[in-house]
């Protein structure tokens, strides 16, 4: 059962990765992406990891995730430019790639650790769930779990910053105005508060 | 399923991602491109945590993700302003760095 669920959820994230760096049009990109966090989450429950599995969902799967279909529906998805300044990289990059992946293959497998080839240890029933996580959040890593929330917040103040009306110089004071009720500013703030 | 499994699936992921940042020009792709790997980082995190028994790479893993949604905030804040400005969305075409 355990065997199934792995393979269908790999199936998932791996199909769902390639269409990711497959598709011609952003938004499918983006629908594919989210097919990939759902397996993921999946993979997280597998490996007994609660807490990290329902923050998948609900911050990524959730909250980045519209942020990602607002700005895709604002920009709108060109096509992609027939230019290429490399010769030849769509052929180099899949080179690459599978390069990558078998060199860290042979690194994981070869690195002699005989715990890989087992199920991990027996653990007890409250592995990775919420009230274990916030414990240790709260106790042991309480100062990264700060220094995290300052990150969030930061990053929140550097969006408004670099996406805010400062270009309103176009077009004019006049179109200052209807502008600042318009900005896509405000979801970058309202997922950002769930993570922590 | 043994652990193995699990973080050779996660190369898998990583590399894909990698080759998506290789292959496209779209930065909203290469965002998605970039999320694919954190999240096969995150994999790791999480297998090695179940194979150690401790739940402090979970810990790790949730750390991952806050920076990721930073990541994202600000690149996606980015690629706005590009697309403000009337500028090309492609990475090839933006090289030059002018204020």
């Amino acid at each position: 059962m355990e065997a199934v669920l792995f393979f269908v959820a790999a199936i998932g994230a791996l199909g769902g990765a390639i269409g990711v760096i497959a598709m011609r049009n952003p938004f499918y990109g983006v629908l594919a992406l989210i097919v990939h966090l759902f397996s993921l989450a999946v993979l997280f429950l597998l490996l007994t990891a609660a807490f990290v599995a329902a923050a998948q969902v609900v911050v990524y799967a959730g909250a980045v995730m519209v942020l990602y279909v607002f700005v895709v529906a604002y920009v709108g998805g060109g096509a992609e430019s027939a230019w290429e300044p490399i010769p030849g990289q769509r052929f180099l990059a899949p080179l690459l790639g599978t390069a990558l992946f078998v060199e860290l293959a042979i690194a994981v497998l070869a690195s002699s650790l005989l715990a890989l080839g087992h199920d991990g240890p027996h653990v007890n029933p409250g592995f990775g769930d919420p009230a274990a996580i916030g414990y240790l959040l709260l106790e042991k890593f309480l100062i990264p779990f700060e220094a995290s929330s300052m990150l969030l917040m930061l990053a929140a103040v550097g969006a408004l910053v670099l996406a805010g009306h400062r270009d309103g110089a176009r077009g004019g004071a006049s179109a200052g105005t209807p502008r600042e009720r318009e900005p896509d500013e405000a979801p970058p703030l309202a997922p950002t508060g769930d993570p922590a | 399923m043994s652990i193995e499994w699990y973080v050779v699936l996660s190369a898998l992921l990583f590399a894909t991602g990698a080759m998506g940042i290789l292959l496209r020009r779209s930065p909203i792709v290469i965002l998605l491109c970039l999320e694919l790997m954190l999240n096969a980082g995150n994999l790791a995190l999480v297998a090695f945590s179940r194979m150690v028994g401790n739940q402090q790479g979970q810990v790790f893993a949730l750390v991952v993700m806050v920076v990721a949604a930073c990541e994202v905030v600000v690149g996606l804040g980015l690629i706005v302003a590009i697309f403000r400005r009337k500028l090309p969305l492609d990475v090839d075409e933006l090289r030059e760095l002018r204020g």
